[in-house]
């Protein structure tokens, strides 16, 4: 298949859009700290810079590395159920995972378990996640149709949603209601190092969970059938796929909230360009998933810093219109 | 900003002088009529009657609640507002629970048969404007926006509730105290502090918390950065302005995202690590005696951190 342009130099252009956008979000904040002054405190605090290096390092360091975190698993998470359902519709907020891992979340957090047990919160969502992408391929069968797997994850998301809704509306604490929307929409305000601590882990196994199964991937691109005559163990793949997306988005929504249409956008954006080989497409969809996240982080601080816009705002802003084309250009092909 | 709420009281009143709503009363004004008391649904339908004491009193707003609970007579007040109750939000909470409380749902109040409804400048205008239609006499206090209104408000509730003797003995210990308080301040440096609520806002210039702070001879950061009102102050902007005292709610006992905020790893690493002071939301939502409390309170923290840094006092 022919790549319009070499898969390296691809990737190298992601890395370099990621680690300029990594930095923007660093640099980027309602105090206008200077370019050098802020690189200076983040590394080498002078005396006297007490004040910005506590801005660099516990308020602007965790997010950023959040954006680029989150925003890996969802690219990531996204391009492998893709590959796995053979369905171009396949995400982690349009399937339920998102919602469900939310609704985990908001059980650990409203409840006060997470304040008891410290890994609760992440390991509550993880569970919600994980329930989530088990029904949904209970519910889709072993084939995978595309219809049944979408209204299968319509029936998880909107439920897991409205758990969320009504935990938080009867909690004792008047704010919790307020929060229904950074539970379905997400937001990296105001995060932590303590929000990396608990959720990278997680993270990064889930990560390592779904790159094994890029090769599975291409080889199921051929039928299942096909695949398990290549050797590909069916088994194991399904269960790296609903492992590997249990952790990473389960671990990113403990922390920043449920945030679509990221997995749905990337892995589309950038299949044509590395001519639609699964193996290829993991690494590439996960930085394009980081960019993306990075670019929308920015924009709700740079659009409107007083509002605390939720990121699921700018992704669905983005991605809307694109599910729109999608499915009008699906329409065109089969037409 | 303050003149919305006007405007939206007004249109509403327009909406409301059509017949439609006045023949869809009908059925209340025969429930009136038929009432056992006579003389009260008599009160109801005639003319207000201001010059009368109210004997029959319900209060809507959690500000007005703690007003009438100092003054009226007993037996004078019928109701409070279910906010008056709450500890975060009324500081008179325990003595709230020595009255009924009312829904604020126009029909609550009304079976209730007041003579007098007291209300928040704010408080549901669709209930109040009905209550009026429906002949009963409502009172409104505007939301205090500074300490001074806090004698002026228990003098005018005085007058409301036929009580001026009572109103003014607490409108002069009041006044008195926040005279020591002036004097005890006096010459001091300021300290500079900030108010850090729950989901990261902060009370600005033209609020009662602001007001309250001068009092205590606080310097406000978020006026300094020129916030007003009820304002967003992100972390940077806090862990910037340097604080010298930190105020802070007084937390629900559930968890929030909202109160989260106040574990930020920068805001317990804040330079200096200025003592965070916990202040009741009550004494800032509602300008009572308890808001000159705080203010004392306050006072008190300030000129122990001045003392303790070294910076002169006298």
């Amino acid at each position: 298949m022919s790549e319009p342009v070499p898969y390296p130099l691809l990737l190298a252009i992601l890395a370099t859009v990621v680690a300029i956008l990594f930095a923007a979000s660093l640099l980027t904040g309602v105090s206008g700290i200077g370019v050098v002054d802020g690189i200076s405190a983040l590394f080498y605090p002078a005396p006297g810079q007490d004040a910005v290096a506590l801005v660099m390092r516990e308020i602007r360091l965790p997010r950023a590395i959040l954006g680029l975190a989150t925003g890996l698993s969802l690219g990531l998470a996204g391009a492998v159920l893709q590959g796995y359902l053979r369905n171009p519709l396949a995400e982690p907020g349009l399937i339920g995972v998102s919602g469900a891992a939310s609704f985990g979340a908001v059980l650990a957090f409203y409840t006060g378990l997470a304040g008891w047990v410290p890994l609760a919160l992440p390991a509550m969502a993880l569970a919600g996640a994980l329930i989530a992408v088990l029904l949904v391929f209970a519910i889709a069968g072993p084939k995978g149709g595309s219809l049944r797997v979408i209204l299968a994850g319509i029936a998880v998301s909107s439920l897991a949603g409205a758990l969320v809704s009504l935990t938080l509306n009867l909690s004792p604490n008047p704010f919790a209601a307020y929060e229904i929307m950074f539970w379905l929409l997400g937001s990296l305000a105001d995060r932590s190092m303590d929000h990396v601590a608990i959720a990278a882990p997680f993270m990064v196994a889930g990560w390592g969970l779904l790159a094994l199964t890029a090769r599975s991937l291409d080889a199921l691109t051929l039928g299942e059938d096909a695949a398990a005559s290549l050797g590909v163990h069916l088994g194991r793949v399904r269960l790296l796929t609903v492992v590997g997306t249990a952790l990473a988005v389960g671990a990113a929504t403990a922390v920043a909230g449920a945030i679509g249409f990221v997995g749905l956008v990337v892995p589309h954006l950038l299949r044509p360009l590395v001519g639609a080989q699964p193996s290829k497409l993991l690494p590439a969809s996960a930085l394009g998933g980081a960019a993306l996240l990075l670019a929308a982080d920015l924009t709700v601080r740079l659009a409107a810093p007083d509002r605390d816009l939720k990121l699921g705002v700018i992704t669905a802003l983005i991605g809307a219109p694109f599910f729109v084309w999608l499915v009008l250009s699906d329409r065109r092909a089969a037409e | 900003m303050r003149h919305r709420p006007k405007i939206i009281g007004r249109l509403i009143r327009s909406l409301f002088s059509g017949r439609g709503l006045w023949s869809a009363l009908r059925p209340w004004r025969a429930i009136a009529r038929l009432g056992a008391a006579g003389a009260v649904a008599a009160a109801v339908l005639a003319l207000p009657c201001f010059a009368a004491v109210p004997a029959r009193v319900v209060s809507l707003n959690v500000c007005t609640d703690q007003l009438a609970m100092l003054i009226a007579a007993p037996g004078q007040l019928v109701a409070v507002s279910h906010l008056a109750r709450e500890p975060q939000s009324s500081a008179m909470a325990a003595e709230a629970t020595a009255f009924s409380v009312t829904s604020g749902a126009a029909e609550d109040v009304f079976r209730l048969k007041p003579d007098l409804v007291l209300a928040g400048a704010y408080t549901t205008p669709v209930t109040v404007r009905l209550l009026e239609q429906l002949g009963v006499r409502v009172e409104r206090f505007a939301s205090a926006t500074s300490i001074d209104a806090i004698a002026s408000d228990l003098r005018r509730m005085g007058r409301v509730l036929g009580r001026e003797a009572t109103a003014e003995a607490l409108a002069g210990a009041v006044s008195a105290r926040l005279e020591r308080l002036a004097a005890a301040i006096a010459g001091s440096p300021p300290v500079r502090a900030i108010f850090l609520d729950a989901n990261s806002y902060t009370a600005g210039a033209g609020t009662l918390m602001d007001s309250l702070m001068a009092a205590a001879g606080l310097r406000n950061i978020a006026a300094d950065l020129r916030l007003t009102d009820t304002a967003r102050l992100p972390l940077e902007r806090l862990v910037l302005g340097k604080p010298q005292v930190l105020l802070v709610p007084v937390r629900y006992g559930q968890p929030s995202q909202g109160e989260a905020v106040l574990d930020h790893p920068a805001v317990h690493g804040l330079i200096g690590h200025p003592p965070a002071v916990a202040v009741n939301g009550a004494a800032a939502v509602c300008a009572t005696p308890a808001t000159v409390a705080t203010a004392e309170h306050l006072a008190a923290v300030g000129r122990a951190y001045a003392k303790g840094q070294g910076m002169t006092d006298e």
